[in-house]
């Protein structure tokens, strides 16, 4: 069998990406949105350590740390949205949200 | 050895995900998600890269988590089972994500070999002491990347107020 190399956990992170893509396309749910936004985010997270790892350097790392901040930013502005907009409309289907559309 | 650790992990990471994705009830998908999650921490260890690891449990399995059970009980009920989750056209949304992650896969697979040194030589930049990378990811957090770290802890400052904000009793 291959050697475990930086290929496979490029490809790894490119799968995962793929289903967070898919996830946020094809569910209705915002929650859902957001929960697979998550997903997205874990792959960019894989893809940083493996190359941190793979050609020496701690910044990946570093990086990674400042990413999953970012992420728990986002998932707390996101669902106080999701808690507004259900208390305003009393859904949350990304289907029924159209305030804006003319 | 380590191959076969990477790809149970991998299975482990990929399976959940794609349940979490299809699966009918939010609960499990929550469920799903940390299942999914604390495989990519395993797959940070692998990586050796403990630190980030412990931050992705802590963070991620134990604080996004319970935010999001949190929120999947403030909704309705009926709203967290609903017999039609997909979208319409799913299907092709679908076919057309998986198409973008087999050539970025493609791509990737076929360009990470400049890239890909010598995993042996690593060992002295990536941890100062025996047992962990803690200390190194410790100096160069408060060193080189002193800056980036403070405006990280305004904008986690700017997410509370905005929450708070968002979530009152009278929007």
């Amino acid at each position: 069998m291959a050697e475990l190399g930086l290929n496979h956990y490029l490809l790894l992170s490119a799968l995962l990406f793929g289903i967070g893509v898919a996830g946020v396309l094809i569910r209705r749910n915002v929650i859902m949105v957001l929960m697979c936004m998550e997903l997205i985010f874990n792959a960019a997270n894989i893809n940083l350590i493996a190359v941190s790892r793979f050609r020496p350097d701690l910044t990946g790392q570093v990086f990674t740390i400042f990413t999953i901040a970012v992420a728990a930013a986002e998932v707390a502005i996101g669902l106080g949205l999701v808690i507004a907009m259900f208390r305003n409309s009393t859904t949350v289907n990304v289907d029924e949200i159209h305030l804006l559309k003319g | 050895m380590e191959i076969y650790a990477f790809y149970a992990i991998a299975a482990v990471v990929l399976s959940s995900a794609v349940l979490m994705v299809t699966s009918r009830h939010l609960v499990h998908s929550v469920v799903y998600m940390v299942i999914s999650f604390v495989a990519v921490g395993a797959l940070f260890i692998l990586l050796e890269a403990e630190f980030v690891a412990a931050v992705q449990i802590l963070v991620y399995a134990g604080g996004i988590v319970v935010l999001f059970l949190f929120v999947v009980m403030l909704v309705n009920v009926s709203e967290t089972y609903q017999v039609e989750f997909l979208h319409r056209q799913w299907l092709p949304a679908t076919v057309l994500s998986m198409i973008l992650a087999a050539q970025i896969g493609f791509l990737l697979w076929g360009n990470a070999g400049g890239l890909a040194a010598d995993p042996s030589a690593s060992g002295s930049v990536l941890r100062a002491v025996e047992g962990g990378n803690t200390e190194t990811m410790g100096m160069t957090l408060y060193t080189d990347y002193l800056l980036p770290f403070e405006v990280a802890s305004v904008l986690l400052l700017v997410a509370m107020i905005g929450a708070i904000y968002l979530s009152r009793k009278r929007v």
